[in-house]
């Protein structure tokens, strides 16, 4: 049986919580995990004072509540598994290393900023600055998932270097700003200045889209290696259009004010 | 007022009193260090310990505009070294670049109680008083930029050197700062706006018609007649560039007898041919200084790791931001000086931060004089000053930088003497590199020694085999008499004071001053000099000219 929370008291002021993860939950009773410190504002309070605990930790977590005022569930865990039955507030997931994350709702701003490993999936809509990089770092996410099946705002994959962000829905301005690497998938529609200052990596869009004019249009193909991740993205519940499948994809490169080596494959249709 | 104390049992060592590792008491009372004090003083048994006068550096980046503007720059290098508060102490932040107060507390837990601040523009002298006031523990001083101030190179180019003299002493004065302050003279006006340029040579005249050199010697003769207690803080020109040793020697000559301290001498001591690869020259330079007691330097070491390029040298800066292609700051302070900040990162594998590393350790390991030949990293442009232990470590422990020597780039290591150098430092010898001997340089005369009268800022250290250990965690750290750390806690806390001098100048200077001011500063004459009103407890040292 997986231990439960449930958010009994909605907060004044956000929660900061990084204390509700599978790496410091682990073998601690329930009078323990009841103890443990969130920051309600700057006063430390005990757990308690907002969740109610039950069940036994067997490896997951699973919370209950409006949990869009609570910040930092899941930040650097390494393993095991955290539902959340609504929606969740900021920093869910920060630099995880591992594990799975899973938000039937929809999740705030700074969605597994810096994360190494692991997957968060979104069943609703995500904010701002999915799978970023802090402000100040040059290094973003560096592995690992993020399927959100809505829409995400602006700056996603900001600095990213390695895994992979797919939107099912739209995504907003600035999508893969300064990417380093890695690849975005977007199924919905891409705002403006789409990979900004990109080096390298892929960004992938079934729609057209007004790119910057440090982007050039090299060819159209097919490449091989999309089919794999539709595949794989249809087998997680994403819509994926079959024409996607044979569809040829324009490939412009860019950014030219960077290395030029990155890469955004737009669909052009059969 | 700070207890009476009285330390027995410890192994003190204060080389400017010929004291090396006696067991003997330290007595203090008043924030000073006294011949006896009554029995009934505060005992501190340090039986296993060793005693030296409190740390001083003689360079580094602390306070200031420049500082501040890395910190901005650089919120990733915070948000991983977070430094709590105690009961005693506020909180802050670390990383290459910390915040005011974990800059004085950090400087404290190494057991070093004086730091001067090595480079600020007159016009950023307040914000520098106000960051000091907030930096605790630590005495601390800065040194004003002068060398490209426009209004002092053009009173030089029309030879009025009376009014030179008086123009620095007025300068000084304005901002209550301890010495003269030299950036690759000559080099940055060119730089910021005219041609982008730079100049190469010691005697390249540049378009205001002037050489470094003859900046650099109008700053010698200044400072020197004026009696300053530090004389000119001199950062070469040519700096990183293969084959400057020869400016640097050029500098040193250009000095005669008379005295200056070569900043950071490690990034100014490289042969080979300009655009390619540099070799060691640490011996020739090393032999130089050793031979010119008039002069004095700091090693500017560099320790592999992260790093924060801090530099008034504003051309080389950006040839740094062309290597790292990251994000960096460019500013041009009015008339005064130019500014560069390029996060930075040395790396074992490559060939030009293997020989900086060797170089550093060179100069210290050849020099026969350790009382000039200062321990720095130029913090944090080599690496932080928290790296000092390990750097300590390796000058007195050769397996230690023999196993280091193994980790670097072997190309750089062939190019250099480092690894047929088997000396190894001994615990006086450190307390001469990184005490007596900058107290000394500096004109401390109240510093770096435990002698009657001396200001009581002691550190105590437990004997340890492994000396990285020993001097990253005193037990003790007393500040003018306070006990700041005891038995390795912060017990109270304190401000420090300001170190600053104030030469005599003539009034009338400020009426040739002023119009150059109202003509080309953005701000009015009268609201820049620092009135006393940002001086929080200060000292000021005597100069040769002042009234006794
Ligand atoms: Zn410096």
């Amino acid at each position: 049986m997986a231990l439960k929370l449930n958010l009994h008291t909605q907060p004044d002021v956000p929660l900061e919580a990084d204390c509700i993860s599978p790496d410091k939950m682990q073998s601690l009773s329930k009078h323990e995990i009841e103890q443990l410190i969130i920051f309600h504002g700057n006063r430390q309070v005990p757990l308690k004072d907002f969740f109610e605990c039950s069940g036994e930790f067997d490896g997951e977590i699973n919370i209950d509540g409006d949990l869009s005022r609570i910040k930092h569930i899941g930040a650097a865990m390494s393993f095991g598994k955290i539902t959340i039955s609504g929606s969740v507030g900021i920093h869910t997931g920060a630099a995880m290393t591992g594990g799975e994350i899973i938000v039937e709702g929809d999740a705030s701003d700074w969605l597994g900023p810096e994360m190494y490993g692991g997957k968060i999936t979104v069943k609703g809509n995500a904010g701002h600055m999915v799978g970023s990089g802090y402000r100040g770092s040059t290094i973003g996410m560096q592995g690992g998932e993020i399927i959100v099946h809505g829409n995400v705002k602006n700056e996603t994959g900001h600095v990213m270097r390695r895994g992979l962000i797919v939107v099912g829905g739209n995504s907003g301005d600035f999508t893969g700003v300064n990417m380093v690497a890695g690849t975005i998938i977007v199924l919905g529609e891409m705002g403006i200045r789409t990979g900004a200052g990109m080096k390298r990596g892929s960004i992938v869009c079934q729609t057209k889209s007004e790119l910057l004019p440090t982007f050039t249009h090299s060819c159209d193909y097919q490449p091989l290696f999309l089919q794999h991740y539709f595949k794989y993205l249809k087998s997680i519940g994403l819509a994926i259009n079959d024409s996607l499948f044979n569809g040829s994809f324009e490939r412009w490169c860019g950014d030219s004010v960077e290395l030029n080596r990155g890469e955004i494959l737009l669909y052009a249709g059969k | 007022m700070s207890a009476a104390m009285r330390i027995v049992n410890g192994k003190v060592y204060d080389p400017a009193n010929n004291i090396d590792g006696e067991i003997k008491d330290i007595c203090i009372k008043d924030g000073k260090i006294v011949d006896s004090v009554d029995d009934d003083a505060i005992v501190i048994n340090a039986q296993g310990m060793v005693i030296m006068p409190g740390g001083v550096d003689i360079h580094c980046h602390i306070a200031g505009p420049k500082v501040n503007a890395a910190r901005k720059l650089q919120p990733e290098d915070h948000r991983h070294d977070v430094h709590p508060g105690t009961p005693f102490t506020r909180s802050g932040t670390g990383g290459t670049v910390p915040s005011t107060f974990a800059t004085g507390y950090r400087y404290a837990t190494l057991g070093y109680t004086t730091a001067m601040e090595a480079a600020v523009t007159p016009i950023g002298a307040r914000h520098t008083l106000e960051e000091f006031h907030d930096t605790p523990v630590i005495d601390k001083g800065f040194y004003v930029l002068l060398g490209e101030n426009i209004f002092l190179q053009n009173l030089l180019r029309e030879k009025r050197m009376e009014e030179f003299d008086q123009a620095v002493a007025w300068w000084v004065n304005a901002t209550k700062a301890y010495t003269v302050k030299l950036v690759n003279p000559g080099g940055d006006e060119p730089w910021k706006g005219k041609k982008n340029s730079n100049v190469s040579d010691i005697d390249e005249k540049t378009d205001e018609g002037l050489s470094p050199r003859e900046i650099i010697e109008a700053f010698i003769v200044s400072v020197n007649k004026q009696g300053f207690p530090h004389p000119p803080h001199i950062h070469c020109n040519n700096l990183g560039h293969s084959g400057n040793y020869k400016t640097t020697l050029e500098t040193m000559k250009t000095a005669g007898d008379m005295r200056a301290h070569i900043a950071h001498i490690q990034f100014h001591s490289y042969g080979g041919e300009l655009g390619k690869n540099p070799v060691s020259k640490a011996a020739e330079i090393v032999e130089y200084v050793d031979n010119h007691p008039n002069i004095t330097c700091d090693v500017g070491q560099v320790m592999f790791g992260k790093s924060t390029i801090m530099t008034a040298d504003a051309p080389l800066a950006y040839v740094l931001k062309g290597h790292t292609k990251g994000k960096w700051v460019n500013a041009d302070t009015e008339c005064e000086s130019g500014c560069g900040i390029v996060p930075f990162q040395y790396q074992e594998h490559v060939y030009m931060h293997t020989l900086q590393w060797a170089i550093g350790l060179e100069i210290f390991l050849l020099s026969k004089d350790p009382w000039r030949v200062i321990l720095s990293t130029d913090h944090p442009n080599g690496g932080s000053f928290m790296n000092y232990p390990k750097l300590i470590k390796l000058l007195m422990d050769k397996s230690f930088r023999h196993e280091e020597m193994k980790r670097v780039n072997q190309k750089a290591l062939a190019n250099c003497s480092l690894r047929d150098l088997e000396r190894e430092f001994t615990l006086n010898e450190i307390a001469i590199i990184t005490r007596a001997g900058p107290a000394r340089a500096l004109g401390l005369s109240n510093k770096g020694h435990l002698g009657n009268g001396a200001d009581a800022d002691i550190t105590i250290y437990d004997e340890m085999e492994d000396k990285e250990m020993m001097f990253n965690a005193p037990r003790y750290v007393i500040k003018s008499g306070h006990a700041i750390i005891d038995n390795h806690e912060f017990k109270t806390d304190f401000i420090g004071k300001l170190l600053h001098i104030s030469p005599e100048y003539d009034k009338k200077i400020e009426e040739v001053v002023q119009p150059f001011f109202e003509s080309y500063y953005s701000i009015e004459f009268s609201n820049y000099a620092v009135d006393d009103s940002y001086l929080h407890d200060h000292e000021i040292i005597q100069t040769g000219n002042a009234k006794a």
